[in-house]
């Protein structure tokens, strides 16, 4: 049984891409909309109160958090939908690997998220945001991103599994805006009231931020960070990995 | 040789409702088993739990030599599942979805996509293309559903009111589709709520209402419980029906009556002496009769007969004649 885990999970992820190539529009749309933003603030809204430097330095290492952050929804978007839909009860019914549905499902997400931070980090070059740390710093602060990406994953798929209906999608996505909001992506907490700048500080995206723009020699990083940004996303995914996985084999109770 | 499916006293709780509460069912190998059932008496749940999607709470369930709980990836291996609703994926193309199931049997890639053709010409979709599932018709989308449940030429067939909501011409498909199938060896059991189908299809049949199996048999045996045949007596003056019941030679307080119709009806356990005898007593007394005739009763009557009271089969005895 194990031994089809890898092919599986393989053809899970097959049929995502599949998906993608079907859909090409909504792959753009998820694409662009980062870059919409991170040009909003950068042009329009941003300023960085209360920051000493230049603020696109400070604003797409937060872009690049903000959007690791707001996957969450399109993980649990598509898990939902996934779940609704009959070919999960196919899916069940054959001798498939356990959770090479959900392994398929991260890793299209994973991949989508590399993308974007792809097409992100080549937008922040052409608006003049450079990397000051050097290469070894540089993939390290794109692997904290994609650690807290991954942390989202599981926190998107075992919100998918809780909700379940497409509707209760909606009520998260609202919500994600302030949480996401509430974090150090725009602006340093420094320039926030005293206990909303702690719970910004406090915010593991605001770790990530702080540790990614600290590698990237960045305005607003702190040295020393990246055992927060590496630690929270552990201790997310230690809640909530074994959490869906043993929610996915409980569809059958 | 053992049986295809076994089921020993199966209870499944939702809630503090019984799905199913103490279900028994066996199927012989080869044949095709109807489960019949209005809404709610249980059907889904069975076919669940026999697909191993379900647990139940309690009572051993076996499917080809296997049991669905301890053993539930072997039973994978051979039972095919046609669901009430399509099983599969909307935004693929038909051959994209049977090569997709065919690698999670664990065809190979090539055996795969060699069975995905197979199964595309098989069921008439070869030339759909590259087309999305979400635009197929209910009837492509019910053979697309039947190939998938079919690429591993599975031991043991469910089918889940296979043919709900689908026009005639796509119920004949569906139809011709399992009798073909069951030619070749495979076993299947099927849940309707359509007495027609399971009389069609089924060798035998087992009456199912709240959890529970209520009657089991051929259809002729579970005809048989009704009292067996039945004489229908169609007058031309539907006035004279109260005159033609007091005096016909038939059991008063099981005659029904439906006057639009012009029609009385009973059972009878003397064929032939049911019929002389009203042919008889309406000549003697100069009532008129358009048609006098002897028959079987009808699935509806037996349903209707095991599971509600005795109203609600002369109620019915009108429509189904």
């Amino acid at each position: 049984m194990t031994t089809y885990a890898l092919s599986d999970s393989w053809t899970m992820t097959r049929r995502e891409l599949a998906h993608w190539a079907r859909q090409p529009v909504q792959v753009l749309v998820a694409l662009v909309f980062p870059v919409m933003l991170l040009l909003m603030f950068g042009y329009l809204i941003g300023g960085g109160r209360g920051l000493e430097g230049d603020y696109v330095d400070f604003l797409v290492p937060g872009m690049l958090a903000l959007t690791m952050a707001f996957g969450l929804e399109g993980t649990m978007l598509a898990v939902t939908q996934d779940l609704n839909k009959g070919v999960i009860d196919r899916f069940r019914s054959m001798p498939m690997a356990n959770g090479a549905v959900l392994v398929g499902r991260s890793v299209a997400d994973m991949l989508q998220s590399a993308l974007g931070l792809a097409v992100l980090i080549g937008v922040g070059y052409a608006i003049g945001w450079r990397a000051h740390g050097g290469f070894g710093a540089f993939m390290g602060a794109v692997g904290l991103l994609l650690l807290f990406r991954f942390a989202m994953l599981w926190i998107g798929i075992q919100l998918a599994m809780v909700a379940g209906k497409p509707e209760m999608v909606q009520a998260v996505q609202i919500l994600v805006w302030p949480v996401g909001f509430l974090s150090n992506a725009f602006a340093t907490p420094e320039s926030m009231p005293g206990w909303l700048g702690t719970v910004v500080e406090w915010n593991p995206m605001s770790q990530t931020a702080t540790a990614v723009r600290d590698l990237f020699g960045g305005p607003g990083g702190e040295p020393g960070h990246v055992w927060a940004a590496v630690a929270w996303p552990l201790a997310l995914l230690a809640v909530f990995f074994p959490l869906a996985v043993r929610r996915f084999g409980a569809l059958s109770k | 040789m053992t049986d295809a499916i076994v089921v020993e006293g199966v209870r499944k709780r939702y809630g503090d409702k019984h799905a199913l509460d103490g279900l028994d069912l066996t199927v012989g190998r080869g044949t095709v088993h109807g489960v019949l059932g209005p809404n709610g008496a249980g059907k889904t749940t069975l076919v669940r739990i026999l697909s191993t999607l379900l647990r139940p709470d309690e009572g051993r369930v076996e499917v080809a030599g296997h049991d669905v709980v301890s053993d539930a990836h072997e039973v994978r291996f051979r039972i095919g599942l046609l669901g009430q609703h399509a099983a599969l994926d909307e935004e693929l193309g038909g051959r994209q979805n049977l090569e997709m199931f065919g690698r999670l049997y664990h065809l190979g890639a090539r055996h795969a996509r060699v069975r995905a053709d197979e199964l595309l010409e098989r069921f008439g979709l070869a030339d759909t293309g590259r087309k999305a599932v979400k635009e197929y018709s209910g009837g492509m989308r019910r053979r697309l559903d039947l190939a998938a449940s079919l690429i591993t030429e599975p031991e043991v067939l469910f089918l889940d009111e296979p043919t709900t909501g689908l026009d005639p011409r796509g119920r004949a498909e569906v139809w011709d589709a399992v009798r073909s199938l069951v030619g070749g060896g495979t076993t299947v059991l099927l849940t309707t709520q359509y007495l027609e189908e399971a009389d069609q299809l089924a060798h035998r049949i087992s009456v199912v209402d709240q959890g529970r199996v209520i009657a089991d048999g051929t259809a002729n045996e579970l005809k048989a419980l009704t009292g067996g045949d039945r004489i229908d007596v169609v007058l031309r003056d539907g006035g004279q029906l109260g005159a033609a019941v007091a005096l016909l030679p038939l059991p008063k307080p099981e005659v029904s009556v439906d006057a639009d119709r012009r029609l009385l009806s009973a059972p009878v356990t003397d064929r032939m002496g049911a019929l002389s005898g009203v042919v008889r007593a309406l000549e003697e007394a100069g009532i008129e009769a358009e048609d006098v005739a002897l028959r079987r009763p009808t699935l509806d009557e037996v349903f209707l007969h095991l599971t509600g009271g005795d109203d609600r089969v002369h109620d019915h005895v009108g429509e189904a004649v």
